[in-house]
């Protein structure tokens, strides 16, 4: 095993993204995820890769579509203005069926909002992340760890299906360092062939086309169609998600990310007061994960969304408990983190409510 | 019983208060357990306050932000006021006394001041005070063996910056064995 060593989210992402053999990173500077960029531009040189500040987030989403195209591992990272910015370049890449890793390191929002941690573009990644009928593979870290292990994984899957894949973390998950373990470097020549990328091939082979433009309905219905059986087999074998004490427990809690990290200390504190809490922590945010929170139903009495935003997630919540259950949401917005004693006090409520007897 | 340590550590941006948590965060790291760093990251940081929740752990670590920490590290008087009252029961304050004029006297919290900045001028590494005061908050709490401080020690400062290194070791020496001075 390597040695553990203490590194920021934003630094340890980007190691692990090198290692995961990209050598093509597109980005452009907005706090709270310059650390990513800045580590790339002193790394990639180093290996033999290519660092660019872009003049526009716009041209990094398209620098990416391009580096994608011709078969590379490529890359780009920025927080939620930023992402809004790259939405068009993203729906052409999703058009063309290029994959492709993008970063989101959340502030808060909307507009330029601030640049405290948040979880406010939940909405944006898991429903609208550009125009058209199009899903990305979005992964919610919640360690430093899973930073570096999560990037390896979405650009794994972007190639796999030839979708882009998104890492939605947020400030806290960025600046903050904890210990982590990096991954072993791949060889980018060692990565399975892109047959289908448009490379120099000297007429030896029919033209690969990299394109989201089709003029004729049906060839272009046609091509939606196929895209959907492939985000029916994401649906079915990409789904992640971790459960923690959810057997035995009453009230669920879902939270993704850093505040699943609040939501589980919670948990913690709840069944030392007698409240029989557990958590559902959703890894992939779409696929979302229906089975694992499914499963919890027969048992639960009722789920709390726990999120940085205005209440976002609970929506799939309740799709997928879909009125068997009370659902509920606690979060804060702006930038504002939750405690533990908020969501804790939270659970104690509920407990009140919808369990009969309030714990110890 | 746990040996959670939740520490907040504050000051004018430019004194070290994020190298000083690094430190502590690593020692933590060397003895293999859960240890988290979040620097402020806000406005304030500007021209103003910067300051950085340090969590060492034996369970994993939730929040990383410290709101009610049980040790305190104020690097200057701005940074005591918005943090004093914060402090848990049971916790500690260690204070640069140079620069932190009104050293407080707060029940069920010990109170250590030491003129950091004061002792490291006079032992000729003026940048130091950060890791003099991470000294003496080690001599207050043990947050970690004594070997792994000084390995963490060794981490953080790169390899070709020796000098530096041997500077950082002396000032968590005269650190850790400064006298506090007495409760006003």
């Amino acid at each position: 095993m390597a040695e553990k060593v203490l590194m920021k989210g934003n630094e340890a992402l980007a190691e692990s993204a090198i290692r995961a053999g990209c050598r093509f990173f597109f980005g452009y500077p907005i706090t709270p995820q310059t650390e990513l960029a800045a580590y790339m531009s002193k790394r990639m040189p180093k290996v033999g890769g290519t660092y660019l500040q872009a003049e526009s987030e716009i041209a990094a989403i398209n620098m990416v579509y391009g580096a994608a195209a011709a078969g590379a591992r490529a890359m780009t990272s920025s927080s939620s203005p930023g992402i809004s910015l790259k939405g068009e370049g993203i729906s052409y890449m999703a058009g063309a069926d290029l994959p492709g890793v993008i970063i989101n390191v959340q502030r808060g929002g909307p507009g330029l909002g601030g640049i405290q941690p948040s979880q406010s573009d939940y909405w944006q990644a898991t429903r609208a992340l550009g125009h058209g009928d199009f899903h990305v593979v979005v992964y919610a870290p919640s360690t430093v760890q899973e930073m570096a292990d999560f990037v390896r994984e979405a650009f794994e899957v972007a190639d796999r299906y030839r979708t882009p894949a998104m890492i939605l973390a947020d400030g806290m998950l960025g600046q903050m360092m904890e210990p982590v373990e990096l991954p072993e470097p791949l060889d980018p020549a060692d990565l399975p062939a892109k047959p289908w990328a448009t490379t120099g091939h000297a007429d030896a082979r029919p033209h690969n086309v990299a394109n989201s433009l089709y003029l004729t309905a049906e060839a272009l219905e046609r091509l939606n169609v196929e895209r959907f059986e492939r985000y029916a087999r994401i649906e079915r074998d990409e789904q992640r998600a971790e459960a923690f004490l959810v057997d035995d427990a009453d009230i669920v809690l879902v939270a993704f990310g850093a505040s699943a990290r609040i939501a589980r200390s919670a948990v913690v504190a709840a069944r030392d007061a007698g409240v029989l809490a557990g958590l559902v922590r959703p890894v992939t945010l779409w696929p979302f994960p229906k089975d694992v929170l499914e499963a919890t139903v027969p048992a639960s009495k009722a789920y709390l969304s726990v999120e940085m935003n205005m209440g976002q997630m609970v929506d799939d919540v309740r799709l997928v408990v879909n009125g068997r259950r009370p659902v509920e949401f606690f979060g804060h917005a702006g930038g504002v983190v939750p405690t533990p004693a908020e969501v804790l006090a939270k659970i104690v409520d509920m407990n009140g409510r919808f369990v009969g007897k309030g714990g110890e | 019983m746990s040996r959670s340590l939740d520490i907040v550590l504050a000051g004018f941006g430019g004194q070290g208060v994020l190298f000083a948590g690094k430190l502590i965060a690593y020692a933590g790291l060397v003895e293999g357990r859960e240890v988290s760093w979040l620097p402020s990251y806000g406005p304030e940081m500007r021209g103003g306050t910067a300051n950085c929740s340090v969590c060492l752990s034996d369970d994993p670590i939730g929040s990383p932000l410290v709101l009610a920490p049980n040790a305190l590290v104020a690097m200057n008087q701005p940074s005591l006021d918005k943090f004093e009252g914060s402090v848990v029961e049971g916790g500690v304050v260690v204070a640069d006394s140079t620069l932190v004029k009104r050293i407080p006297v707060i029940p069920g919290v010990r109170v250590r001041a030491v003129p950091a900045t004061a002792m490291a001028e006079e032992a000729g590494f003026k940048k130091l005070a950060n890791i003099i005061l991470a000294g003496a908050l080690y001599a207050e709490t043990s947050f970690c063996g004594e070997e792994a401080l000084w390995k963490a020690m060794e981490a953080c400062v790169p390899a070709r910056k020796a000098e530096m290194l041997e500077l950082n070791k002396r000032a968590l020496a005269l650190g850790m064995r400064a006298e506090a001075e007495p409760a006003a």
